[in-house]
């Protein structure tokens, strides 16, 4: 292979395969390499009929390759006829192992032991991986596969599913559901437990087990696997089994190794990171193009778009607009002030600090997830305890912060170019203050996934958030009365601590001097009384601990613990203790409430004597609180059930309310002392469910509900990512028909989610499939359903610090 | 050891929230107002029952009677609405907790209100009936309060996390395994298998259903007749023992499916009585007024 490509395109995903069409459309010497033996791997594997989606729908398709919403089938086919249309330069099972050389000669390694020779490289590889490979010998003939299509295809074997997580899991469930399938599955894993598993699944797991389905081997490796048989090395020694199909669910391994050693650099360490990239999408290494899902745009049309552009920027064509121009021209229509798209964008990026070290395409990107906002002088901007996690940043003009909720009048002004509303940012809780704009101001309000990429990209931008948003929390929870320059010598010392989900910060009886304030998560102080851990409360993001021994002196009175994975500011005892010496007033205060908290332990302390069965009690429900994961939630539903009489009526509500599907199940979920935690969403401080929804379509919505918006393409991710499993995808029933004509006729299901058989007879088989969860009854008045309808008051919803007080115990409704 | 720092953490943890982050059940709802009001409402027909002089007796066709009649078949229709709140899930301030506090409270009121409205002058008429039904479904409710009362608990500790669906599929899961284990057994054991797989998981008969706790059912005879063999025999049989230990825990398995089942049909049994009997009370009803008015 002599020739010298102008273009080779690695990946043939939407990304890669827009770009390979434009390039044949230019007429550029080209080729696109790609590893799988079809096209499109990542949507060849997509479930079989899945509904593709085409959003955002304002963005046009720029692209030589037609693109509209319809199944995963037709959009294939279309692909593949166009792509031999273009007339395409294809190479299949091309898997790229290595990338070396220098713009203009690239030397391209590819697995097959082929070298391709190209002037640039545009990588459009997703950011799927590779899945982990068995590590032991495979004999001949024996079947090792890595993904699982349609469990139902296999009867009558003997499978072995390597792999606990969730995957795994999953698989080894579906193989065995069906008895009449007589499958016999044995699922091994290497550690002890199901340490990566959601708790559902592993409940589920050890089900199938108990009722016999499922043979579940732990502590176990295989160590050989050969044509119809396994060979096991657990713990007793070795063992062999019939095994005609093993299924590998090792996870996979991210790219991003095989990306650097081509020489392209990452803007930050974290997971979320992604590739540094010009405003043509050229990497640091020059030659080398990043797009697609590997470039931080997941979603099929942008792929595509930037497939085609990617394409003229590499030929020349530098004057191309994108594509995006209409939705921004939109998000600046209503800012005073006629300026063109790229203007505005230079304006907001010049004035604001923490945005100036963006690219021009960071840029871009970033006001296409973000909004600005005018307002006039007065108007308020968020109000205190509202919900929200965004984050602002003034772009011109002022705000003041009511930093006293009695008294409007006190305020603390923010100044051109700063940011507010960091503390819902980091913390998931609710706005600390009410911030209204000083003079007419813009503002850009930055959603929360769009703060965290800002962050990842521009290392700056983070520092700098980082030290207003502790700089801000130590004011507001010290109080008004102290300014920037009092909390400035204590900013100075104070230093983040990640911490693990239960490691402690502070230990009872140990000397410490230290003040801990929680930024991120949730931690439980307990005391050890009569040799058992006492649960003394619970302590939610934005609070602070350990000033007991600065005021006092002496050691440690309890050991605090992180209920969850969370983030403390350590701030130096003695930079505190001068603070308070300064401000008699905070001194005072700082008394006071020490001295309501030394009242409980006592109280707590004293009633342990009386009472040791109720103290008990509530420490050990607190506990399995706890551990169920409610240190992470911002507001559960809870069921009593002393009181439940299994009426289902909540659940009958909750999908009465919410096109006829009910977002709560509940007899499934954990249940100690008849205090029952139904599987139904949390709404987490940080929620895991956003971390990867390709379109951003879940949000935290004004009440502090996480919910999921119409944009959702029911890609399913938040529903593996949630470790709760309370998301369901569905499609979306028709109406019933009215109540009263069920209650005096019968027509229709009646009240409730209607069966299956009543949906699909109704629902084309091409409905969608869309992700659905509790929204907390948003803008339903009254609130939510469940417990509104919930005759006997067994169902209640509530904050975990609201249930876990002790105020509790004192009333003695434990 | 720590402080709530932002100070609007105490507006808006406020009493009312502290409240609801309790469990309070319907029978205590707002601190017994519901049981207060209608105790109120008992006691003043009671006295007005005892100072009102009405000649030559107390009747339902005096205007005191009238009043107290009316009362009484409006708070009726009021009490049956339950029935459509309960469904209607329409958007609002309102809680079935409430309404259910209400009805239970008024509805034992009724009794006051209604048996003062006939002056004690009962008979065997239509009139009468309409009371009579209206006890019944009011002696219902009170069954249905005291089953509420008690036997969620049974209901939480008798499943232990699993769900009725899980329940059910263990049962057939079990089943599949006994089919499979009783291949190599001989016709005789076969057939001892055979009558437990025949086994429904639902009684058929409904008095069995709500109050069957001590039945056994053919699982547990055929788990009975194979460890009798098994104890009578010499050298252990592998596929016995096998049979055996599953039948045992498909028995178990019954024993927590029924006793679920049992209780569930219980707290809803009495409702059985009170929602036709209150059908049966509005049509004696109608009928009784219809008589009074038209025919008296
Ligand atoms: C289940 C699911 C449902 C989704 N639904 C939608 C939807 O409805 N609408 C929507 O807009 N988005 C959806 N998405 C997101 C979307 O599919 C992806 O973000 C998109 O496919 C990314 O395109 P890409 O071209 O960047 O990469 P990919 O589509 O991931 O393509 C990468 C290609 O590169 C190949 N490759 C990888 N490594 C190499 C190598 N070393 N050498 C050669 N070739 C290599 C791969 O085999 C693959 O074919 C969904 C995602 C998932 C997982
Ligand atoms: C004449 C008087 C009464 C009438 C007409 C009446 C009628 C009704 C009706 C129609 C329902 C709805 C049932 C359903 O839809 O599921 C109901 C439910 C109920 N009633 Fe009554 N009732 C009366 C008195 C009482 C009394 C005195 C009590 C208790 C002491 C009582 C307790 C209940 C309870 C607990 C429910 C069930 C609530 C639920 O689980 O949803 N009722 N009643
Ligand atoms: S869906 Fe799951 S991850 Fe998301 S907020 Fe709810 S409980 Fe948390
Ligand atoms: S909401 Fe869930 S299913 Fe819908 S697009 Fe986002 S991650 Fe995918
Ligand atoms: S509505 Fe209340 S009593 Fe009925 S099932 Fe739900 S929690 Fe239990």
């Amino acid at each position: 292979m002599s020739e010298t490509y102008r273009i080779a395109i690695v990946g043939s995903g939407p990304a890669g395969l827009s770009a390979a069409s434009r390039a044949a459309q230019l007429g550029l010497a080209h080729v696109l390499l790609e590893k799988a033996d079809h096209l499109s791997d990542t949507i060849y594997k997509y479930q079989k009929g899945k509904h593709v989606m085409a959003t955002p729908s304002q963005l046009v398709l720029r692209s030589d390759l037609d693109f509209a919403a319809g199944k995963r089938e037709k959009v294939l086919g279309t692909w593949d006829e166009q792509t031999g249309g273009n007339k395409v330069n294809v190479r299949l099972n091309s898997e790229v192992v290595s990338i070396e050389g220098e713009q203009g000669a690239f030397r391209i390694a590819l697995k097959d032991g082929a070298t391709i020779e190209t002037e640039t490289i545009v990588l459009a590889i997703g950011t799927q991986g590779n899945p982990n490979l068995v590590r032991c010998p495979v004999g001949e003939g024996a079947v090792v596969q890595y993904t699982l299509d349609d469990p139902q295809e296999y009867v009558d074997e003997h499978i072995t599913v390597i792999g606990a997580g969730d995957a795994g899991i999953e698989n080894a469930l579906g193989l065995a559901a069906d008895p009449e399938q007589r499958n016999m599955v044995t699922i091994i894993n290497r550690s002890a437990d199901f340490a990566t598993a959601k708790a559902a699944n592993v409940q589920a797991l050890t089900a199938a087990q108990d009722a016999g389905r499922m043979i579940i081997l732990t502590e176990t490796t295989a160590s050989a696997i050969e044509a119809g048989e396994i060979v096991f090395d657990t713990r007793d020694g070795e063992a062999r089994a019939r095994c005609d199909r093993v299924i590998a669910r090792m996870g996979s391994a991210p790219p991003r190794a095989f990306v650097e050693a081509c020489g392209v650099e990452f803007s930050g360490p974290d997971r979320t990171a992604f590739p540094r990239l010009s405003p043509t999408f050229e990497s640091s290494k020059p030659g080398i193009y990043v797009i697609g899902a590997l470039a931080g745009y997941p979603l099929i049309k942008h792929c595509m778009n930037q497939g085609h552009d990617v394409v003229e920027f590499i030929k020349g064509n530098t004057a191309l607009k994108p594509a995006d121009e209409p939705i921004l021209e939109g998000k600046f229509k209503g800012l005073p002030g006629r300026l063109s798209v790229a203007e505005w964008l230079e304006a907001l990026r010049s004035s604001v600090t923490i945005l100036e070290p963006m690219t021009p395409l960071q840029m871009r990107e970033f006001m296409l997830d973000s909004e600005a906002h005018f307002y006039r002088a007065g108007a308020t901007i968020f109000d205190r305890n509202e919900p929200g996690d965004s984050l602002f940043a003034i772009a011109r003009g002022s705000v003041l912060v009511q930093v006293d909720p009695d008294d409007p009048a006190k305020t603390v002004p923010i100044e051109t170019g700063s940011i507010f509303g960091e503390v819902g940012l980091i913390s998931g809780r609710r706005r600390g203050a009410t911030v209204i704009a000083c003079e007419d101001a813009i503002c850009v309000e930055i959603p929360r996934m769009a703060a965290l990429k800002l962050q990842s990209q521009v290392p700056p931008a983070k520092a700098e958030i980082t030290r207003i948003s502790i700089e801000r929390q130590l004011l507001q929870m010290f109080g008004s009365g102290l300014s920037r320059e009092d909390v400035a010598p204590i900013v100075e010392t104070a230093e983040i601590v990640p911490v693990k989900a239960g490691d402690t910060i502070i230990e009872e009886g140990q000397e410490g001097y230290d003040i801990f304030v929680i930024r991120v998560g949730s931690m439980v102080v307990e005391k050890t009384i009569g040799r058992k851990p006492v649960f003394l409360s619970y302590l939610p993001a934005g609070t602070y601990v350990g000033e007991m021994a600065v005021l006092e002196g002496g050691r440690r009175t309890a050991t605090v613990r992180a209920a969850v994975k969370s983030e403390v500011i350590r701030i130096d005892g003695a930079a505190f203790k001068a603070l308070l010496e300064k401000n008699p007033a905070l001194l005072a205060r700082a008394h006071r409430e020490m001295e309501t908290r030394q009242d409980l332990n006592d109280y707590v302390e004293a009633k342990k004597d009386s009472f040791s069965g109720a103290v008990d009690m509530y420490s050990s429900i607190a506990s399995f609180l706890v551990e169920g994961g409610i240190g992470e939630a911002t507001d559960v539903l809870l069921i009593d059930e002393n009181l439940c009489v299994g009426c289902d009526n909540c659940e009958k509500a909750c999908a009465d309310s919410h096109d006829g599907l009910s977002r709560l199940d509940r007899e499934a979920g954990r249940t100690y002392a008849h205090l029952h935690v139904p599987t139904s969403c949390r709404h987490c401080e940080h929620p895991h469910c956003m971390a990867d929804c390709p379109p951003n379509a879940i949000h935290r919505g004004v009440d502090g509900e996480v919910f999921i918006d119409e944009t959702c393409i029911g890609c399913g991710n938040c529903q593996r990512n949630c470790p709760y499993g309370v998301i369901r995808m569905e499609k979306k029933p028709p109406r019933k028909p009215p109540l009263l004509s069920w209650l005096l006729f019968g027509f229709g299901p009646g009240p409730g989610e209607p069966s299956h058989d009543w949906i699909d007879k109704r629902v084309s088989p091409d409905t969608p499939k869309v992700a659905v969860k509790c929204d907390m009854c948003a803008g339903i008045e009254g609130g939510p359903a469940c417990v509104r309808a919930c005759p006997t008051g067994a169902a209640i919803r509530v904050a975990p610090e609201q249930f876990l007080s002790v105020a509790r115990l004192e009333e003695g409704t434990i | 050891m720590a402080t709530r720092g932002a100070e609007g953490a105490e507006s808006y943890d406020s009493a009312s929230q502290r409240h609801a982050a309790r469990h309070e059940s319907f029978l205590r709802y707002r601190g017994l107002f519901w049981a207060k009001l209608a105790s109120v409402v008992a006691l003043l027909a009671v006295v007005s029952y005892l100072l009102v002089d009405v000649e030559p007796r107390h009747n339902g066709g005096s205007w005191y009677g009238y009043a107290l009649g009316t009362i009484g078949a409006l708070l009726i229709l009021w009490l049956t609405l339950l029935g459509v709140r309960k469904r209607a899930m329409t958007p609002g301030r309102w809680s079935l907790k409430a309404w259910t506090s209400a009805h239970v409270y008024l509805g034992i009121s009724l009794i006051f209100i209604a048996t003062l409205h006939t002056g004690f002058q009962l008979g065997w008429n239509v009139h009468t009936l309409a009371w009579a039904l209206m006890l019944l479904v009011i002696l219902s409710g009170l069954f249905g309060i005291t089953v509420y009362g008690f036997l969620p608990r049974y209901l939480s500790d008798n499943r232990d996390e699993t769900t009725e669906e899980q329940m059910l599929a263990t049962v057939g899961e079990l089943d599949r395994q006994l089919r499979e284990a009783a291949q190599p057994l001989d016709t005789r054991h076969a057939a001892i298998v055979q009558r437990a797989l025949d086994e429904e998981v639902a009684w058929a008969s409904v008095r069995r259903r709500l109050f069957g706790t001590r039945f056994l059912g053919t699982s547990a005879d055929s788990l009975a007749e194979i460890r009798r063999e098994t104890l009578l025999l010499r050298a252990p049989d592998p596929h016995l023992d096998r049979v055996e230990a599953l039948l045992a825990r498909k028995v178990a398995a019954l024993q927590r499916i029924r006793s679920h089942m049992r209780v569930r049909a219980l707290l809803e049994a009495w409702l059985y009585v009170h929602v036709p009997m209150t059908f049966a009370t509005i049509a004696a009803l109608s009928a009784h007024i219809v008589s009074v008015f038209f025919y008296w």
